[in-house]
């Protein structure tokens, strides 16, 4: 093609952030993280941003891609704009390390905050215990499950960059396919560690989540059904 | 983040906001000028021709445009949040504004 994109990068630490602006060869077939990867090996060899499996699988290139959260490996530049342009940026509501590199640990302390951590309920030494597929909590679990943990839902989200207790839509849906799970053995802790004040109930039903969600999942409805179950619970008085 | 946001439900959820806040301005000034009715009956007629005014009905319409958006807005997000629903919730959000347009649109026609 011979044509240029003009791509700015949000380079730097934190506290010290500036806009670095490239011009990369364009192709026919190119997905925002090649731009990225041709940035750091032709253009600019400080270039920090991370990525792992390249096939949507392991949640790892997460970056805000003209003002939007995106998987960047499976998005194509010309998904994202009419224009050669591009401004490519780290992922909102998570500490910067270096350019497009987010510290995700903030994500990930909320999703032991929110108890999205399997609970066993029986020993190595008992049975696996059957599990139904066509059981409704089974299904209804099965629909959060195929999170990939790229903390796209957790940038879009408003609740998340006005409140630093909000736990956010992947934990608590985590949180919610393990309340579904027969396997699970606390459900009460989770229930619990969801009904406080950066728990389900901080959520404004925005949708972002649900919207940006590049696996297509849903957390927005498995918080409505954190809502739901938290205050059946308070009614029916269980501790 | 501006690009995020342009999606149906988030519209919704901003236009419940605000619809909100405004309705929390004018509930006073409305509890107000109906105790007028009992404290200073002549101060509140006078308020009555200055409401029959267009400029004044047209920003009634604004009014309840804004108490039909906060209603439905609320009828969307209890429905989507305690009714465990499967159906696509952009529908509810559309159906919600196209509501309050119906309603608000019904009182205007009967003022005008």
């Amino acid at each position: 093609m011979g044509d240029k994109l003009k791509v700015t990068v949000r380079r730097g630490g934190p506290g010290a952030q500036h806009d670095q602006t490239y011009a990369v060869p364009a192709e026919d077939n190119q997905t925002v993280l090649d731009v990225v990867s041709w940035i750091q090996q032709y253009a600019d060899p400080t270039l920090s941003y991370r990525f792992a499996c390249r096939v949507g699988m392991c949640g790892s290139c997460a970056m805000t891609v003209n003002g939007v959260p995106r998987w960047t490996c499976r998005t194509h530049v010309r998904k994202v704009s009419e224009r050669p342009e591009i401004h490519i940026a780290p992922l909102r509501n998570l500490p910067v390390i270096k350019d497009l590199v987010a510290d995700m640990d903030p994500f990930f302390d909320k999703w032991i905050g929110a108890e999205a951590l399997h609970h066993p309920s029986r020993s190595r030494e008992e049975a696996i215990a059957p599990i139904d597929p066509q059981d409704a909590a089974r299904q209804e679990a099965d629909l959060g499950i195929e999170c990939i943990n790229c903390a796209v839902c957790y940038a879009a989200c408003d609740t998340v960059a006005g409140n630093p207790d909000y736990l956010g839509p992947a934990a608590l849906q985590r949180a919610w396919t393990l309340l579904n799970d027969a396997k699970d053995g606390a459900h009460d802790t989770i229930l619990d560690a969801v009904s406080g004040t950066g728990g389900c109930h901080a959520c404004h039903s925005m949708g972002s989540c649900t919207q940006h969600c590049p696996n297509e999942l849903d957390p927005m409805r498995a918080i409505a059904g954190l809502k739901r179950d938290t205050v059946r619970r308070a009614f029916r008085g269980r501790r | 983040m501006r690009g995020a946001r342009g999606h149906t439900l988030w519209l919704a959820f901003i236009l419940h906001r605000i619809s909100g806040i405004a309705l929390a301005f004018f509930l006073p000034v409305h509890f107000y000028v109906l105790s007028l009715a009992l404290t200073r009956p002549e101060s509140f007629d006078s308020f009555l021709a200055f409401a029959d005014l267009t400029p004044v009905k047209l920003a009634e319409f604004g009014l309840v445009f804004l108490l039909a958006v906060h209603m439905f807005g609320g009828l969307r997000l209890i429905a989507f949040e305690w009714l465990p629903m499967s159906g696509p919730q952009k529908t509810l959000a559309a159906a919600a504004a196209g509501g309050a347009f119906f309603l608000s649109g019904l009182f205007f026609l009967q003022a005008v």
